[in-house]
């Protein structure tokens, strides 16, 4: 057994870390898709003219942001099953994810609506536009793009919390890579390349996000 | 609420864990906040591009990645470095976070306006006094906002630590869960001790913001 980076052995074990890893970005993209309607819908309840509503949103939203994500699957996982709610480990972990991040991107989203000037509510006011058409012609075309690349910040720190699911036995990569070395003791390459998969797929993300803030950027 | 009395004495053991753990991760993160800002504005490129590959890294792969890596490959051969746990908690966390830290602290001592520099620099003052007297007060200013919130990050990232072995709160409250099954109360009482640390972080922080902004006209929101 050579004491430092296997080559070899790296590459055997390959295969099986890049499955895992397909299986980390569907997390990702899956609970990024629910977190950004979700947390739009809970940016927009925030700002509601009924006073419990947007006061019983707002201590969600902030219950949520200052509590571990690790202790929230596992309520997901654990506790939800004994109201009569069983899911898969998976399904529990991309649901448990995809509300704590929709917690972050609906301060995201409030800034952005913050953003929008006072008369272009007040001109669809004058309109008469319904508050459907108000959000989706008016304000939400101005509200989001400013915030493209703070939303853009929040999937990749998303894409990094995925691990924390290995807890709940959601075998993505970083379990992948530790069920490895449990069984050839070999923790070095299967680790370490794992966080090199990481640093890869964020940067991928984060130029793939200053990509799309540079095609949406206002005229 | 009969349960809560056995609950919260072993609840609050773990949670004394977690504040260790945090506040000398915090520590430790602050040192590597001014480190890394240090090396990423030095006028050796050698050293600055140390610090740049210092918090990309850290930044950019996963908090308990590198609490396994620590973990699981320090202590195996080629390092043969076996830290306890403890150590390697808080080594990860101060590490990971201080790179997050370094960022807020690099912005925050820009935004510092160039004039104060120059005056500094024309009244003849030393560069450590500069820094200490002129600079960073000014520079905290901005910095102090943000840095709360990644304070609330890393107590919320000590959670990870349960699963290297560290029994903090985290962590007893999965053996309660197993030993009772009381999982409901357990995991809402854990929940509520979490939250309740932060809104004191949050508190604390504020007290500081008080302070470092006093006699400044705050630039309202909105």
């Amino acid at each position: 057994m050579s004491s430092l980076f296997d080559v070899q052995y790296a590459l055997h074990i390959l295969p099986d870390l890049l499955r895992a890893s397909m299986y980390t970005i569907g997390i990702t993209l899956v609970g990024f898709a629910i977190a950004l309607v979700l947390g739009l819908v809970l940016a927009i309840l925030r700002r509601s003219a009924i006073m419990p509503v947007s006061r019983v949103t707002g201590f969600f939203v902030e219950f949520i942001r200052s509590t571990p994500l690790l202790i929230q699957v596992y309520v997901l996982f654990y506790v939800a099953p004994l109201y009569g709610l069983t899911m898969s480990a998976l399904t529990a972990g991309t649901i448990g994810i995809a509300v704590h991040y929709a917690c972050y991107v609906s301060e995201v989203y409030r800034a952005g609506l913050n953003g929008v000037a006072r008369g272009q509510w007040e001109a669809a006011c004058a309109l008469s536009l319904s508050p459907w058409r108000t959000y989706s012609g008016v304000i939400l075309p101005q509200a989001i793009r400013p915030v493209i690349p703070a939303l853009g910040n929040y999937l990749v720190a998303m894409f990094k919390d995925t691990p924390v699911l290995s807890a709940i036995t959601v075998v993505e990569l970083m379990q992948q890579a530790k069920n490895i070395g449990s069984e050839t003791f070999r923790y070095l390459e299967p680790i370490t390349m794992t966080g090199l998969f990481f640093l890869l797929i964020s940067v991928t993300f984060a130029s793939g996000v200053r990509h799309l803030e540079h095609r949406v950027r206002l005229p | 609420m009969g349960d809560l009395h056995e609950l919260l004495p072993l609840l609050m053991k773990g949670t004394l864990v977690t504040v260790e753990i945090a506040v000398f991760a915090i520590l430790l993160a602050i040192v590597m906040a001014g480190v890394g800002a240090v090396l990423r504005t030095s006028a050796w490129r050698v050293l600055r591009w140390t610090g740049n590959v210092y918090v990309e890294v850290f930044r950019g792969t996963s908090l308990l990645v590198q609490l396994f890596w620590l973990f699981f490959v320090l202590p195996l051969p080629p390092f043969n470095l076996a830290l306890t746990p403890f150590t390697v908690a808080i080594v990860g966390l101060g590490l990971h976070y201080g790179a997050y830290g370094s960022e807020i602290l690099r912005g925050a001592l820009r935004s510092v306006p160039g004039g104060q520099y120059e005056a500094a620099l024309a009244l003849n003052m030393p560069a450590s006094t500069r820094m200490r007297r002129i600079v960073l007060p000014q520079a905290m200013i901005n910095a102090l906002p943000p840095a709360t919130n990644l304070m609330i990050e890393l107590l919320k990232g000590t959670s990870l630590v349960s699963l290297i072995t560290l029994s903090d709160l985290t962590f007893r409250a999965r053996q309660l869960d197993e030993a009772t099954f009381k999982t409901a109360e357990i995991f809402a009482l854990t929940l509520a001790i979490y939250f309740v640390l932060a809104q004191i972080v949050v508190a604390v922080m504020r007290h500081f913001e008080r302070r470092v902004s006093h006699g400044i006209v705050q630039r309202t929101v909105k």
